[in-house]
């Protein structure tokens, strides 16, 4: 019965090559855009969570004032080198803290000039940020005592200041001082956030203060807990231990932040997944409308048709067998327009992830779930005309011209 | 061949009124029909259009049910049948032939024979043995991937007379059969219909408007204003 209708509706959609296609193109191009908005987000999804896991998935960033996200900062006083190390001295779940201190400025070599920040810091900085060394050196002790004029550049200064050649050894301009490029960073690319990673010069924090700042503040200190810590744990333990240090009663709000770098990856991945959540429900309104488009064309094949369903009748066709057979011929257009739509967006979201340079992810419960969504679309769209074509009158049906 | 009274009735047709409209629109296409037709018979009914002799084919043919009166087919009374029992009936006692041959589109002769046989569940193979003989049957053979477009007129009509005939049917019905046919290709087609009754048996009820054509037949009915005028017999000059 189901076969027999089945054969009939593959028989009737060969007649009509066109008008297939045309009715199934609704549903490809729904299908192929859920797919695709998806696939997209879930690709955009996985490249944020791979860039913070190369930034180490286990920081923590402690800056003055209050955290992001509730207006204007409060001005409140920077941090003393003492504190970075109290914080590595006095809490167990922290491997290692980095005093940083930055400041914006223009780097000059030769010809050359961009515009970039210099950061103050030590060896630290490269270990808790997990930097590895393309070209050159760290810091060596001597150089951190006396507060030596090096520095260690990222890839992109290095572009910009010295195109192809390399940078070890040559010196540029900070300022009013001379500074030597001892290292070169490997590139790390664009952050979570979307700034550049390596658009970064690092020099001692001693020269930093004494050449640069003219003080000893530190402005940020980044920590890395210990593998298998738990970060909220090493957060509640740094913001006790700052409340401590800074004498601040127990009334008084926190002047200073700890942020969690899981927390960042979660709102970041929280961001992306929403916007591709609205994305992909935006696609499946045009999946929408590509079933009302198969209704119509087979409320008009109906009509089109009627005297076909009359002959059908008289020969002993039952009702429930051109129901199921419209029925049959709605669904197989639609899986086809799935089908189709599917091979559509998995070549342009390949294509699109390679144009965008993100990772490209197939979302496998997703393309099941659009294909067997428009397998339903052909049952609930596909009934109401295929109702109608079952209940004509053979006598009137086979009149109609 | 002649109906006899020690025979069964295939066809039996009592006191069968057919009005259609309400109140003051109510047409009455007829007005108390009594008949029988006996299984192996070829029966023309003619009449001038608005006679009623359409009404009574519809109903004949399963496709209507009479207003009053009972019409008995192999003894079943079809009024008390449900619409699909009597698309049962359809598929598996009659055959019909319409005058403009009614076939599908851009469909192969092969598949427009095969489409009663497929409402009958058959499988496939037995299907296509069945469609080609009854194609080879009307003359047809090595047309079978042929659509009607490519078809004269004439082997258009075959085509839905091999459709017809290729479920062995009880009865089979035909509207016409040569009213869109010139007059060669009429008594070419007449010549197959009267074949099938002879050698197959099958029963044919035909309307048509000319005599000729109707002198093919054993029994003539003539249909005036929705009764039956005068019933004739043919049987001699066969």
């Amino acid at each position: 019965m189901l076969w027999n209708a089945l054969l009939l509706a593959l028989r009737s959609i060969r007649r009509n090559v066109l008008r297939s296609f045309l009715t199934t193109l609704g549903i490809v191009i729904g299908v192929a855009s859920v797919i695709i908005m998806v696939n997209l987000g879930a690709g955009a999804t996985l490249q944020v969570k791979q860039q913070i896991e190369s930034l180490g998935s286990n920081l923590l960033f402690l800056r003055p004032g209050q955290r992001f996200g509730h207006g204007s900062r409060t001005p409140a006083p920077p941090f003393k080198l003492a504190d970075v190390e109290a914080i590595t001295r006095e809490i167990s779940g922290v491997a290692e803290a980095a005093p940083l201190a930055t400041q914006a400025m223009v780097a000059v070599y030769g010809n050359e000039n961009w515009n970039t920040s210099v950061t103050g810091s030590d060896n630290r900085y490269f270990r808790v940020g997990n930097w590895e060394f393309a070209e050159g050196r760290d810091f060596s002790d001597s150089e951190l005592r006396t507060g030596r004029s090096v520095c260690v550049i990222g890839e992109t200064v290095r572009q910009k200041l010295f195109g192809a050649q390399s940078p070890i050894g040559s010196s540029i301009r900070l300022q009013k001082i001379s500074c030597e490029v001892i290292g070169l960073l490997q590139s790390k690319g664009q952050s979570a956030g979307g700034s550049d990673q390596d658009e970064t010069i690092v020099m001692p924090l001693r020269t930093f203060w004494r050449r640069i700042a003219g003080n000893q503040d530190v402005q940020r200190v980044s920590i890395s807990a210990r593998d298998g810590v738990s970060t909220t744990l090493v957060q509640r333990d740094i913001e006790n231990l700052m409340r401590e240090i800074r004498r601040m009663g127990p009334g008084k709000e926190d002047d200073f932040s700890v942020m969690d770098m899981q927390e960042i990856a979660r709102t970041l991945t929280g961001t992306t997944q929403i916007l591709t959540a609205l994305l992909g429900a935006v696609a499946a309104v045009s999946l929408l409308v590509g079933g009302i488009g198969i209704m119509n064309i087979m409320l008009v094949s109906v009509t089109e048709r009627t005297r076909e369903i009359g002959i059908r009748l008289a020969i002993g066709a039952q009702e429930r067998d051109v129901l199921t057979q419209f029925l049959v011929e709605a669904v197989v257009l639609s899986s086809f327009g799935g089908l189709f739509g599917i091979l559509l967006a998995l070549t342009t979201s390949w294509f699109i992830a390679g144009l965008l340079n993100i990772p490209f992810v197939v979302e496998a419960t997703m393309v099941m779930f659009a294909f067997l969504f428009s397998m339903m679309i052909g049952v609930a769209f596909g009934y109401f005309p295929a109702r109608k074509a079952a209940r004509l009158d053979p006598i009137d049906a086979l009149r109609h011209e | 061949m002649m109906a006899t009274a020690s025979q069964p009735h295939l066809i039996e047709l009592q006191g069968v009124t057919k009005v259609y409209g309400q109140g003051a629109a109510e047409m009455k296409a007829l007005r108390g029909i009594d008949l029988t037709i006996a299984p192996g018979e070829f029966v023309a009914v003619m009449g001038p259009s608005g006679s009623g002799k359409s009404t009574c084919m519809n109903i004949i043919g399963c496709l209507d049910t009479p207003t009053s009166g009972s019409y008995l087919f192999q003894g079943v009374d079809v009024g008390s049948l449900t619409r699909n029992q009597r698309a049962l009936l359809r598929r598996n006692y009659l055959g019909f032939v319409f005058q403009g041959f009614n076939l599908l589109n851009r469909t192969s002769a092969l598949e427009n024979v095969e489409l009663p046989l497929i409402y009958r569940g058959l499988p496939a193979e037995e299907r296509h043995q069945q469609a080609r003989e009854a194609l080879c049957q009307v003359g047809l053979e090595g047309w079978e991937h042929h659509t009607p477009g490519e078809l004269s007129g004439g082997q258009q009509q075959r085509v839905a007379i091999a459709r017809a005939i290729v479920t062995r049917p009880a009865v089979l019905l035909a509207d016409e059969p040569t009213g869109n046919l010139d007059t060669a290709r009429g008594h070419e087609v007449m010549e197959l219909l009267s074949g099938f009754n002879r050698e197959l048996g099958i029963t044919i009820v035909m309307v048509t408007h000319e005599a000729e054509i109707a002198a093919y037949a054993a029994r003539n009915l003539r249909f005036v204003d929705g009764l039956l005028a005068k019933e004739s017999s043919n049987g001699e000059k066969r």
